[in-house]
């Protein structure tokens, strides 16, 4: 076997094949060939390391060096420069990417810290190559678990640990897993909910295309502690990429007897099924998404009964996010005391969250909970753009508060940012400089409501129509006295009375839109 | 024909529709869903017509009109908002001359709005099939569209 004096990893995520990273990675693979490096070179796929809108992205080890913005037309001289001649060609070199990984103790000088425990793995192992995860101490989790540990105790564990619910709810995932276990019945579901549609949300999507045997490994724990031998996973239609990975991974698990009957030679027996979605925003409810995966409209559930105990075809069953379950490997095979070691006492672990809109450098970074906004907007993604100031930012998704610049210095958890009547959500936070016109943010809002309302129930049906009804109104200057009263009491009508979380959303964004920028929203109406 | 090879692919199962209704709708030549695709998918399902229709009619991924070769889905949710979407979805209604849910004179374009694509960090993005487009301006979707007209 050659040493390999070099390994050039490359970013392909649907963020840099759409910059072009297919002929990057073309034209570096004939260029090494050319100059004869072949077999000390070596070129790697790797899903995304977490910075977007940098273009093609490569990371030449052992040196840990990150160059963006990459054409094929600067191959030959990357080539040359610094796999040649060992000199990294600084004018590509990325200075502003928030990666390094406390759990591999990797120091890469210029860039921020981030603990890293469910992106441990991404923009660094091959996605499509189930040997590098398990280099990684990949499904070493679940052996752990199935050989050491009764199902019990590892609801035990997952409990102690505190770790809640990522998608945006927060409930804590070892009681869902208890209930779904005490649940009567022999056949169970674990449904993972990868319908990632919150505005502003792709950290699913990086976690499906970079890591997709982390998810697989998270279900096969959660199966274990509840009793389930099958799993299905959600997945929005729109995310091809993810699609196409994490079917690969999964024939891969199954060719290693990783998924399939008697599982490392156990009696716990598991396989995984991808859904593919067709569009529809509330399919992230998780009863609309157990009424999708049956076949049906995606309408909301009455509740109770909660899917613990009638879910997919009326079996109990688990619906956990994408982010919930790639935490869960770790945890098992860690302990949970070292998992409490990540956040704040109530509010344990790191979040995966995507900082996007007017800022220098947007993209996905997970850091621990209880980080100011202040440090994820200005030490992560590098302050506002053009040097403008900051005005405010919705945190959530759509779904989500805006909120002010007295509240930069706000801790992100779940516990915390209840206090002040906000949400972390789904962890997406949009931030906007100081010549945004908040009203029409407001109105953006409100008109992707319009559009998601799936029209199951009155007061959502007729109320998102009413509330886009009147802010266009405003918005064009037509708007009457008490309009922004009436957006008020509809969102509040809808908050007490609609059927799902969707419908009653709504409140949030419009109270909090008016609690920070009350003074310029009521300056548009006569 | 398309529709007999499709539907052998799938088990008749109900929880195969949507997969079933994505590949009818991607086999046909208009990309859409038509009268045919949805009777053919309620007989193999043995479930009503009006149920098919229903389930289709529900999600934004299918459409029951006949649609261009190129389907364009510009995002219109508050992360492209923000970072300009609008003035780029008038650029386009002007540019293609069509309302939005409307397709080119020529069938090769249709205008649709998509709610977050999750590509939100290279805002404003909009999706052409299956290939996404980030950092969108006027001029580099003249670009993509040009390409695409030359490909014919």
């Amino acid at each position: 076997m050659n040493l390999v004096r070099n390994h050039v990893l490359i970013s392909i995520d649907a963020g840099t094949i759409m910059a072009g990273a297919r002929a990057v990675e073309k034209a570096l693979i004939d260029e090494i060939a050319a100059q004869g490096l072949t077999a000390e070179i070596s070129v790697l796929e790797t899903g995304s390391i977490g910075a977007t809108g940098q273009g093609v992205i490569l990371v030449v080890y052992p040196e840990g060096v990150y160059y963006g913005n990459v054409t094929p037309q600067d191959i030959p001289e990357l080539v040359e420069e610094h796999l040649l001649k060992g000199r990294p060609l600084k004018r590509l070199i990325l200075s502003e990417i928030p990666v390094q990984h406390v759990i591999k103790k990797e120091k890469t000088g210029l860039l921020k810290e981030q603990p890293r425990i469910v992106l441990k793995n991404s923009g660094i192992i091959n996605p499509e190559n189930i040997d590098e995860y398990i280099a990684e101490n990949g499904y070493e989790a679940i052996a752990k678990a199935i050989t050491s540990m009764t199902p019990d105790e590892v609801i035990e564990e997952t409990k102690k640990s505190g770790l809640v619910g990522r998608g945006g709810a927060a409930f804590t995932t070892g009681m869902k897993w208890d209930f779904a276990r005490k649940a009567a019945g022999d056949i169970k579901y674990i449904v993972c909910n990868a319908d990632e549609g919150e505005p502003g949300t792709f950290k699913d999507r990086l976690i499906l295309e970079g890591d997709p045997h982390k998810l697989i490994e998270g279900m096969l724990i959660a199966g274990y502690a509840v009793g389930a031998s099958k799993g299905f996973v959600y997945i929005r239609g729109e995310y091809a990429l993810s699609i196409e990975r994490l079917e690969k991974a999964i024939a891969q698990a199954r060719q290693y007897g990783l998924l399939g009957d008697n599982i490392l030679e156990s009696t716990f027996s598991f396989d995984i099924t991808v859904m593919k979605g067709a569009g529809a925003y509330v399919c992230g409810e998780e009863t609309a998404l157990i009424e999708s995966l049956e076949g049906k409209r995606g309408h909301p559930r009455n509740k109770p009964p909660y899917p613990v105990t009638e879910g997919l075809w009326a079996k109990p069953t688990v619906v956990n996010n994408v982010e919930t379950l790639a935490n869960v490997p770790e945890i098992i095979l860690h302990g949970a005391s070292w998992f409490r070691g990540y956040g704040t006492e109530k509010c344990p672990g790191t979040k995966v969250f995507t900082i996007i809109g007017n800022v220098s450098t947007p993209g996905l970074i997970e850091v621990e909970m209880g980080t100011t906004l202040r440090d994820i907007i200005y030490e992560y993604a590098g302050g506002i753009k053009n040097g403008k100031k900051f005005k405010g930012a919705l945190v959530g998704g759509a779904a989500g508060a805006f909120l002010g610049p007295d509240m930069l210095d706000v801790k992100m958890d779940f516990v915390n940012l209840k206090e002040y009547s906000a949400v972390l959500g789904s962890g997406a936070i949009l931030v906007m400089d100081e010549d945004v016109d908040m009203l029409d943010m407001l109105k953006s809002v409100l008109h992707f409501f319009r559009h998601e309302s799936c029209g199951h129930c009155v007061p959502c049906r007729l109320g998102t129509a009413q509330l886009v009804k009147i802010i266009d109104r405003i918005s064009a200057s037509k708007g009457k006295k008490d309009d922004i009263d009436k957006l008020l009491k509809i969102a509040q009508v809808m908050q007490a009375t609609s059927f799902c979380p969707l419908g009653q959303s709504l409140y949030l964004p419009i109270s909090s839109s008016l609690k920070y920028f009350g003074g310029e929203i009521h300056s548009r109406v006569r | 024909m398309y529709r007999e090879q499709t539907l052998k692919k799938f088990n008749p199962a109900l929880d195969n529709i949507l997969y079933i209704l994505h590949d009818l709708q991607d086999n046909n030549p208009e990309h859409y869903l038509a009268k045919e695709d949805i009777r053919a998918c309620a007989d193999y399902l043995e479930v009503p017509y009006s149920y098919v229709h229903s389930v289709a009619s529900f999600y934004t991924m299918f459409s029951l009109k006949p649609r261009g070769r190129y389907i364009i889905r510009l995002c219109d949710s508050p992360p492209c908002h923000l970072m300009g979407s609008q003035s780029l979805l008038d650029y386009l209604k002007k540019s293609l001359d069509v309302k939005v849910g409307e397709t080119t004179k020529d069938k090769m374009f249709t205008l649709e709005l998509t709610s977050c694509l999750g590509a939100c960090g290279v805002a404003p993005a909009m999706m052409i099939n299956e290939e996404m487009f980030g950092n969108l301006t006027p001029a580099a979707v003249d670009a993509i569209l040009e390409k695409r007209r030359k490909e014919l």
